[in-house]
């Protein structure tokens, strides 16, 4: 799979990395791969922002009772990069009544397409790659086929797009996994402590996992940090404000309170 | 009198000094007769509950009867197995010495130290670690000084720890015993084959005794931080386990080595703030401890979600509110026009929604002092409704919290009349004076 020759690579790499990188890491890294996962870096945290949901086309005319509507449900990087530098592979538990409901995904895009009528919770597992992480994560997501607006007209052309922005962070990441996606626009790459190196990531495989020209981008929604942090700055401010204005208050008062206190309360 | 000079207390009234002879003591104070006034002194001047010595005693003249000598005669000391003669004074009465044998004579005690045949030695009790003549020694030294181990330590000129030789001897002791006994079921009771002596512990032991009685005080300080970090960390480890949905199936690893990381992460970060101490500041010192120790859980799960962390850590600074206040912090929020679980949820904006909450907090906090303290310069007034000498400016959010809070003060004046309802939102140490103050109005 990816990981494997990706490993290999890196192995052949390391035999070609010149004197700036310390000794003691190449000494490491020259070690089998158990020992490179072994080493972790603590009060570090990567993190890797992505978006789930699902996009659900109505079928129209050619709807029926048990198949109204084609769905697709997918997990993505949030700038539509390459998860599979981390996912190994997805695996996608749908409702029972569906035939073989639980549906493995082994290759990016990580994405399920399927078709019926019912709303229900899909359960989405990640399996992280053996250097990232051996625990997977869970991700629930609530299937949407029917427009908010319910009296609305439903449109076999634009679909009902339902997504969520998240983060998925991994604390004290292996050396060899920061190694692998240092320069990778998927991950969000933390700042090392100083003086830290990591040998030069492998740029030779570029498989292209990439949601960028999905037929689904277009209705891909767009999520900015920079609106929220604004919303947020701006609230905090209106909050400030009032917390010293009350403050002002509270002594005010109490410079009062002082001087009606009958002394024998003192 | 010499005792009050010398610790620079003011001397009784009458400072002359005197002979240790009786006079009749011109004091106003009440003395009793047959004491110098001087000695009574000593004694802080008043007479004690319990007089310790009759006082009558003091004057009475031996019998007349008895001719009462001192004379400097040797005494008999049997303890001594040398010919030492040693004298003292001894009262003598009408010419006849006290008899019998020295009164401390009785006090000499020693402990009874097996001691073993050569046979013996050869059957049960060769160790490669001792040799006979040692063995000997020790023997010798341990009657000699009553077991007392220091000093044989001392003594013998092997160097040996004072464990070694404790163990040498008591396992060469239990030896004997066990085998000059004819049965087993004999020697069980006797304390040494009962407790062993186990050299391994007794080093260890002392080895700790001696670290913890070395400890600087700056050491203490750091270990009594730790434990109390850890005990929280542990305590809201299990209160976190209790929460977790199960439905996550991420196990949490604990074993000890991850224990002992996140007190060494939570040891870190937390010392500087447990050590501040305003109050203003301690609600949010409880609300840093808590978000490390939600921090170090959140570390031992190798993988989460964004969310979930800002969900984790919500939790954690709300812990010691209400109900009612964290509805509050909600609504509030939403006057804001600020999302309750924020659509884009970067490091960055997670982090400033964390502040963003954790300072309406402090606000509401703040309303309720103020709340309280109206209301106690209002109770100076005697029952006169003091306006708030707030006005609202033209702001969204203001006048929402404030007529709120005004409203609810409006009815907790009312409600003074009756009985007293005390308030459902917990109580900061800053409001325990006010309401005091409000129950016994009332």
């Amino acid at each position: 799979m990816i990981n494997s020759s990706s490993s290999k690579k890196h192995g052949t790499d390391q035999q070609e990395i010149s004197g700036p990188t310390a000794k003691s890491q190449r000494a490491q890294m020259g070690k089998p791969e158990e020992s490179e996962n072994k080493k972790r870096l603590k009060d570090v945290e990567i993190s890797v922002p992505i978006v789930f949901g699902n996009a659900a086309f109505w079928l129209g005319k050619k709807a029926s009772d048990y198949q109204s509507h084609k769905w697709t449900v997918y997990v993505r990087g949030a700038t539509n990069e390459d998860l599979s530098v981390v996912v190994k592979r997805a695996v996608f538990q749908l409702h029972s009544s569906f035939n073989n409901p639980t549906r493995v995904v082994e290759s990016a895009p990580f994405e399920l397409s399927e078709s019926g009528w019912g709303e229900f919770e899909i359960a989405i597992t990640l399996y992280f790659h053996s250097d990232v992480c051996e625990k997977p994560l869970n991700l629930f997501h609530h299937l949407k086929l029917y427009p908010e607006d319910e009296s609305g007209p439903m449109s076999t052309k634009k679909p009902v797009v339902v997504e969520f922005y998240d983060e998925i962070v991994f604390t004290e990441p292996s050396e060899s996994f920061l190694a692998r996606v240092q320069n990778h626009p998927a991950v969000t790459f933390p700042r090392l402590p100083a003086g830290f190196t990591l040998p030069p990531p492998d740029e030779s495989k570029r498989n292209r996992g990439d949601t960028k020209d999905h037929p689904l981008s277009q209705w891909f929604l767009n999520f900015s940090e920079a609106d929220e942090l604004l919303q947020l700055a701006a609230a905090r401010q209106q909050v400030q404000a009032h917390i010293a204005k009350l403050r002002r208050q509270i002594s005010m008062i109490d410079g009062q309170n002082q001087q009606l206190k009958p002394p024998s309360d003192q | 009198m010499d005792a009050k000079d010398i610790l620079g207390l003011p001397k009784t009234p009458l400072a002359i000094t005197q002979e240790k002879k009786t006079r009749p003591q011109r004091d106003s104070q009440r003395k009793p007769d047959g004491i110098a006034r001087e000695v009574y002194a000593l004694t802080g001047g008043l007479a004690p509950l319990m007089p310790s010595i009759d006082a009558s005693e003091l004057k009475r003249r031996p019998p007349s009867s008895e001719k009462i000598t001192w004379q400097w005669l040797p005494f008999p000391r049997s303890a001594l197995k040398d010919n030492l003669q040693l004298y003292h004074w001894v009262r003598v009465v009408n010419g006849v010495p006290p008899a019998g044998d020295y009164s401390f004579a009785k006090y000499n005690k020693s402990v009874e130290v097996i001691r073993y045949t050569d046979e013996e030695y050869e059957k049960y009790l060769s160790d490669p670690a001792w040799t006979k003549e040692e063995t000997d020694r020790l023997f010798d030294l341990c009657e000699q000084f009553d077991l007392r181990f220091i000093i044989i330590a001392d003594r013998l000129l092997t160097l040996r720890t004072v464990e070694e030789l404790k163990d040498r001897y008591y396992s060469v002791s239990r030896a004997i015993l066990s085998s000059r006994a004819s049965s087993s079921g004999e020697v069980a009771g006797h304390p040494l084959v009962k407790e062993p002596y186990n050299v391994s512990q007794e080093t260890e032991r002392k080895r700790a005794l001696s670290m913890v009685l070395s400890q600087t005080r700056h050491q203490e300080r750091k270990d009594a931080e730790v434990l109390a970090e850890a005990k929280r960390i542990t305590e809201s480890r299990m209160a976190a386990r209790v929460a977790e949905e199960p439905n996550l199936p991420v196990t949490l690893d604990i074993c000890p080595e991850s224990t002992e990381r996140d007190i060494v992460l939570g040891d870190t970060i937390s010392p500087p703030n447990v050590q501040v101490p305003s109050a203003a500041v301690a609600s949010s010192t409880t609300m840093m401890a808590d978000n490390t120790s939600t921090l170090a859980s959140l570390r031992m799960l190798w993988v989460h979600l964004r969310t979930y962390a800002l969900e984790q850590m919500v939790q954690a600074a709300s812990s010691s509110a209400g109900l009612r206040t964290i509805k509050r912090v909600e609504q509030a929020l939403q006057d804001l026009g600020v999302d309750l679980k924020p659509k884009v949820p970067t490091k960055a904006v997670c982090a400033e929604h964390l502040e963003l909450r954790k300072e309406i907090l402090t606000l509401l906090n703040l309303q309720k002092q103020l709340q309280y303290k109206e209301a106690e310069g209002s109770s100076f007034h005697d029952s006169s409704y003091v306006d708030m000498p707030v006005t609202p400016k033209d702001r969204t959010f203001v006048p929402d919290t404030i007529s709120f809070g005004g409203d609810r003060l409006g009815k907790r004046e009312q409600k003074r009349k009756g009985p007293g309802r005390a308030s459902e939102t917990p109580s900061s140490p800053a409001h325990k004076r006010p309401r005091k103050l409000k129950a016994s109005d009332l």
